[in-house]
């Protein structure tokens, strides 16, 4: 058994440590709020912040997370940075199909969490591994520069 | 007595000179033999004092032949070269690409058509020693039979062993592409008698049986001398900087002397030992390329008491001095803002897209230590080879911890593209930054 | 109707059905012993005043469910936080799309073929619900207005919600001619609302088909044959029923699929499977195959599409101008890889899975499944990026015949690999045109052969007529400058070794780009400004100039550039909107291509929802560029190249420019818009690169090596 700390809570997953947690998240804790979008970490649907930070989980294997907090897109609306991106997503409307959106709502997160006021090199830096392909980028960028204004 | 006519004198003198550029030219084509460095008193096997250096590891001394034939197989490295991606093992046809064409490797399953089924032991041997075929025509050495010249008739006949207890796969491989006069395979034969070694492995009685036994594994089975030597024009490793560096399917296979700077003599005797074991060393990196394969394939059959030989073996390697700085053992900063020497931005462009979600901006993976760069010889040596192949061409690594790879990128980014991120790549998380071209890169893509 | 009605509530109460809710949930209506009215397929109207409303198009990002809410809840007067939508079932006779005969999400064409009767729906409901409160009241329905879900008789100061009179109003008949507002007198239609799909999409709990959980689901991953056609040999799977959690392994004459406890144990099963194909007849078809027998059927004679005039007249002699355009085969590559979930039981057969074709994925497993149609239930869900892709159910075919053989629902999941190796690929076109120009610069005569696929042939075969296949020829046939000597034609030839489909863009994609880059030489070669000239030819299309003019405008077209910078100009019309594009791009030495700046003019009549008119024009100009930029699907050996993001690349954050998306409002009905920019910036694109080397490109995609180093 391998005992996993997500969204606070302590789960215990009867699984093979290099089992990706991408993986673990959606078929094993039915958390499927992270998307698989190409298994090689060239996308970044299934990113999941640990310990804060954005980590692609589809290469991330679970044996080797021990205590660390692993958060998901179900969550990322009880932190003060994630709930600003989801409402700034919905304010500018970013969102098409939206699969893309938990893995580009979490690096956002993430990057307001580590640069609260990015300028545009800071936002390539932390959106460009996250592909859309519904084309939402120049919406993605908008919003994250709302919701980095109403940080007071 | 008349003095020699002024004729006389500039005939002498040519010719003295001749012979010395003719000694020079020997002296440089004809490199001394792979263990010559270690000096001292060499004995016939049987007269070694020591456990015999030779054969299987101590845990296999009493299995059959092929048994003992599958883990010494597995330390020469046959099925590497004796496969091509997606299809059967040992079954050939894996591709050589050489200045003068392509060579093809042969089917080395017991088929008796295509394979080597029909082969006798003598047969065998005669191939693993000198490197002539059953049919009687030489072999290129991109098959190491001047490394396999040192190992026992025990030990290649149970590798045969092996091979023969395998399922006989009915594949011939692709036709070798090279041109007259390369195609003249008898030529093979000087170069053979020239570069081989007639003896079998012989002890060094005044080493350690440790070193004896990885001296024996490193040079009989491993054949490390193949990639980590120069070549000199005859294609033969220049031993006078054994282990210094040389070239590997275009990739550079690094400094790995016991040179402080430039090679492994500031890592300690585990780092290499779990190097060569499959683990990523944290601060050193990990295998990539060809040496993944190495590592994979080969050497993750080895015990460690027969890593450790290799590593004890590794260390009585005379410093070569390299031009590779040591590596910078420090991570890059976490924040993509902090500026690397100014290089267009195109290089952190494709490190945004397509790197940073593995290697991280500090260089220092959050997904598994196989893709960590920081110390990495790769990342810092200015050549920035290395960094631009495995963008290229990808690599694959089966670790303790399942499969972990990275795709190539070859076929979707530019050369321009490619030097532009190899070249940010080395500047981020290197000693010294690298200035790779796009046209450098395009000789790297047509190497392959 | 029963069945498609039982079905849909089914999918309601449903695992892994999606529901909507503007303002709240509420439980179930019918509870209460009042039967919810349902005047039609589309609506339905429960006691508490709840409208829960069927949405006949699927939701693929484009936005469809709000603007279909929003037209019916315009003519039903609907209070908007009331409305909460969901999926409709396979019912083609209810569901089908009036431009198809289809139930079929595609070619832009949700509003354009819905607007009318979702409108009469929408209407006929709002008179029914004014006549029962009229006869409560004994007042003459005339004298009753409606707003927000209410019916109001202002000479008696009453009003009743609509639930308050389901009960009554269930029973009367519904008018098929009820009037349609004027529409000067909309609420909801031309304003931006806020999307009902998206909030779900923020948080993780939105549900596309990949996400489905019906209990004691089972995992596959999937191989299909590398070659097209060919078929399993040998499957060694000794190592991979030793890997923990593989359940099963179905091995079916061109495909093996691993089923285990997740999706990692069927992917790990499926690497370790030893598999051996017979690969066929296309083992040794490659890309040069493919475009060969294209550039060869091109030198036919083609079915002729239109014609005007005498063109072979015109061009019969002086100086005729011809040259060649090709485009690619291309993956669709969406978001959310292709998937489905089946469960295939002796009696019936149950699907979840997100399609743009949901009677057809019905047929599909009912056919795989060896059932009757009617005891299949397919349950819909948002996808995660269609892009035609989806109007395929060759996935949903597949994974009920894996199911079949397993005990239990089972999800498959193809992987990114997969999907990208096994795509029904967007057709490689070859164009061929000619034209002649007068002395002062007019187009006199014009030749336009479009040479690829049919996918109509296949797809709606009844649609392919004489030869001629009309998505090849859209937007060829019907050119929209002033050409008085015309022919065009299309010559079918279909592929050896891939399938092909339809792909965002369709038939536009292929001829807006070799039209519009045409036109553009043709302007160099008259020495008139690509801007002038196009303007000098659209007398006929009032509405197309005016957005040219618009964007030649917002863009600053004409003024000053830096070195190796350049503008393009695409027009269009397709899919009966009128749009005109200007990209503004660099190329550096490498012949690395920088966009700087994206202006668009779009006149697509009525908008019901502006915003989402120009997220999906932003969108679609990302999504072509992607493709000008890099995409091609190449095969050698019968085995497609590319397989995931690194081989088949996508444009990235950082490569975006600004888009600025200009509307022009009018009162026209509305046009379609969800592949717009994507035909638009493949030709803009090409133009601005034109302009900034000087290098014509007559290829997508573009070859850097043509253009490195290459200055105007």
């Amino acid at each position: 058994m391998i005992e996993l700390r997500v969204n606070g809570e302590a789960k215990s997953v009867d699984v093979a440590p290099d089992m990706p947690l991408l993986w673990v998240l959606r078929d094993v804790l039915h958390l499927t709020g992270t998307k698989f979008g190409c298994g090689i970490a060239q996308c970044g649907a299934c990113t999941v912040h640990i310990d804060g930070k954005p980590v692609r989980s589809c290469q991330l294997a679970v044996g080797a997370l021990g205590n660390r907090a692993i958060t998901t897109i179900e969550k990322i609306g009880e932190t003060p940075a994630g709930a600003r991106v989801q409402k700034a997503w919905l304010d500018l409307e970013v969102i098409q199909c939206g699969y893309c959106q938990s893995g580009q709502i979490m690096s956002a997160a993430a990057l307001l969490n580590s640069v609260p006021h990015p300028d545009d090199a800071d936002i390539d830096a932390a959106m460009s591994g996250n592909i859309c392909r519904c084309g939402t980028y120049v919406r993605i960028r908008a919003a994250i520069k709302r919701a980095a204004a109403e940080h007071a | 007595m008349k003095a020699l006519s002024r004729r006389w004198k500039i005939v002498l003198g040519i010719l003295a000179a001749g012979s010395l550029i003719g000694l020079s030219v020997a002296w440089w084509l004809i490199p001394p033999g792979a263990l010559a460095f270690a000096g001292g008193t060499r004995v016939a096997l049987d007269a070694y004092s020591g456990p015999n250096p030779t054969g299987v590891s101590t845990e296999l001394k009493s299995a059959d032949a092929v048994t003992r034939g599958r883990y010494l197989a597995a330390l020469s490295g046959c099925q590497i070269c004796h496969t091509e991606e997606g299809s059967a093992p040992f079954a050939g046809g894996h591709a050589f690409p050489t200045p003068f064409g392509t060579l093809y490797s042969p089917n080395i399953t017991p088929d008796r058509r295509t394979g080597i089924g029909d082969w006798s032991d003598a047969d065998f041997l005669r191939a693993m020693h000198k490197g002539i075929a059953k049919d009687g025509s030489h072999l290129y050495p991109a098959f190491p039979y001047d490394s396999y010249a040192l190992m026992t008739d025990e030990d290649a006949l149970a590798i045969k062993a092996y091979l023969f207890s395998l399922k006989p796969v009915r594949q011939t491989p692709p036709r070798n592409t090279l041109p007259f006069p390369f195609n003249q395979r008898w030529l093979m034969g000087i170069w053979g008698a020239v570069y081989t070694p007639s003896d079998r492995f012989r002890p060094h009685a005044d080493r350690s049986p440790e070193w004896n036994r990885g001296a024996y594994l490193v040079e009989a089975l491993a054949h490390c001398n193949d990639c980590h030597t120069e070549r000199n024009l005859a294609e033969a490793p220049n031993n006078r900087r054994k282990f210094g560096g040389g070239i590997a399917d275009g990739w550079l296979a690094y400094n790995i002397t016991q040179d402080e700077t430039s090679g492994l003599g500031a890592w300690s005797d585990d780092e290499i030992a779990r190097y060569l074991s499959g683990s990523h060393v944290q601060g050193r990196g990990a295998a990539a390329g060809p040496m993944a394969g190495v590592v994979d394939v080969e050497l993750n059959h080895a015990s460690q008491a027969d890593i450790r030989a290799m590593v004890a073996y590794l260390r009585s390697i005379p410093p070569a001095a390299g031009d590779l700085p040591a590596p910078r053992p420090t991570a890059a900063p976490d924040s993509p803002r902090a500026e690397v020497a100014a290089f267009d931005n195109r290089g952190k462009h494709v490190f945004e897209g397509a790197c940073a979600s593995c290697h991280g901006w500090s260089g220092a993976s959050p997904l598994t230590g196989y893709a960590t760069l920081t110390g990495s010889r790769a990342v810092n040596d200015p050549s920035a080879t290395n960094v631009a192949s495995i963008v290229l061409f990808g690599t694959e690594r089966l670790t303790p911890q399942g499969r972990i790879a990275m795709p190539a990128f070859g076929k979707a980014y530019s050369d321009a593209e490619i030097a532009a991120v190899a070249n940010y790549v080395t500047a981020r998380f290197g000693a010294r930054g690298s200035h790779l071209t796009a046209k450098d890169v395009a000789k790297l893509r047509e190497g392959s | 109707m029963l069945d498609a009605r039982t079905s849909r509530r089914t999918v309601l109460g449903g695992l892994g059905a999606t529901v909507f809710v503007a303002g709240f949930h509420v439980p179930r209506a019918g509870a209460a012993g009042v039967a919810d009215m349902e005047p039609n397929a589309f609506i339905r109207i429960d006691a508490q005043g709840f409208i829960t409303l069927t949405m006949p198009q699927v939701e693929m990002g484009q936005g469809t469910y709000t603007s279909i809410s929003m037209i019916l809840a315009e003519e039903l007067d609907a209070a908007w936080d009331h409305v909460k939508v969901e999926h409709a079932p396979p019912d083609e006779t209810h569901y089908a799309n009036p431009a198809f005969g289809v139930q079929a999400t595609g070619n832009s064409n949700s509003i354009r073929a819905f607007w009318l009767p979702l409108r009469k729906a929408g209407a006929g409901t709002r008179a029914v619900l004014v006549e029962a409160a009229a006869r409560g009241w004994k007042v003459p329905a005339a004298e009753c207005r409606t707003e927000n879900s209410q019916v109001v008789h202002d000479k008696s100061g009453r009003r009743v919600a609509y639930g308050d009179l389901v009960a009554r109003a269930a029973a009367m008949p519904v008018p098929t001619d009820a009037p349609l507002k004027d529409p000067k007198q909309f609420k909801l239609i031309g304003r931006s609302l806020r999307r009902l799909d998206t909030p779900v999409k923020t948080d993780g709990t939105a549900v596309y088909g990949i996400d489905a959980l019906p209990p004691g689901v089972k995992f596959a991953a999937l191989m299909q044959s590398p070659v097209l056609g060919g078929k399993v040999a040998h499957v060694d799977d000794a190592a991979a029923k030793k890997i923990k959690g593989v359940r099963q392994i179905v091995v079916l004459d061109d495909l093996v699929a691993v089923v285990g406890d997740h999706m990692w144990a069927a992917k790990s099963g499926l690497e370790a499977l030893d598999v051996a194909w017979n690969d066929g007849a296309n083992a040794e078809i490659s890309t040069a195959d493919i475009w060969a027998r294209l550039r060869k059927a091109s030198e036919r004679d083609g079915a002729v599409a239109k014609t005007v005039g005498d063109a072979r007249k015109a061009l019969g002699e002086g100086d005729v101008y011809t040259q060649t355009y090709e485009v690619p085969l291309l993956a669709h590559a969406p978001m959310e890889p292709l998937n489905c979930t089946v469960h295939v039981r002796p009696d019936g057969a149950e699907a979840w899975i997100g399609s743009q074709v949901l009677a057809r994925v019905q047929r599909a497993v009912a056919k795989a499944a060896g059932l009757s149609v009617e005891t299949v239930v397919v349950h819909n869900h948002l996808l995660g990026g269609g892009f035609g892709r989806r109007l395929e159910p060759d996935m949903a075919f597949v994974a009920a015949r894996i199911a079949k053989q397993v005990d239990g629902p089972v999800k498959v999941v193809w992987t990114r690999e997969e999907d990208i190796r096994h795509d029904v690929y967007r057709p490689a076109y070859h164009d061929l045109l000619s034209a002649k120009l007068s002395r002062d610069g007019r187009i006199v005569g014009w030749k336009h052969k479009t040479a690829g696929s049919s996918i109509l042939a296949r797809w709606l075969p009844p649609a392919f007529r004489n030869g001629v296949d009309g998505d090849g020829v859209d937007g060829a046939a019907d050119v929209p400058y002033d050409i008085d000597n015309l022919r065009v034609e299309f010559v079918r030839e279909e592929p050896p070794g891939v399938n092909t489909g339809f792909w965002r863009g369709v038939g536009p994609n292929n001829n807006v780009f070799a039209i519009e880059s045409f036109i553009d030489e043709l302007a160099h070669r008259a020495r008139i400004d690509p801007v002038a000239f196009r303007r000098a030819h659209l007398g006929k299309t009032p509405r197309l100039k005016a957005a040219l003019d618009l964007v030649a405008a917002k863009s600053n077209w004409g003024s000053a550039l830096p070195p190796r910078a350049g503008r393009g100009v695409a027009v269009q019309v397709a899919f009966a909107s009128f749009i005109a594009t200007v990209i503004e791009a660099e190329v550096d030495e490498a012949g690395e291509v920088l966009l700087r700046r994206i202006d668009t003019a779009v006149d697509t009549g009525t908008i019901v929802n502006p915003d989402t008119v120009m997220a999906q024009l932003q969108g679609g100009l990302i999504f072509g560029l992607t493709a000008a930029l890099y995409g091609e699907i190449t095969v050698e050996k019968g085995r497609v190249q590319q397989s995931n993001f690194h081989d088949y690349r996508m444009l990235r954050m950082d490569q975006v420019p600004p888009i600025n998306v200009h509307l022009i409002r009018n009162g026209e009905p509305p046009g379609g818009i969800g592949e717009t920019g994507t035909t638009a910036s493949m030709p803009a694109l090409r133009n601005a690169i034109y302009a900034a080397t000087g290098v014509a490109l007559r290829r997508m995609p573009i070859d850097r090596t043509l253009i490195a180093g290459a200055r105007r």
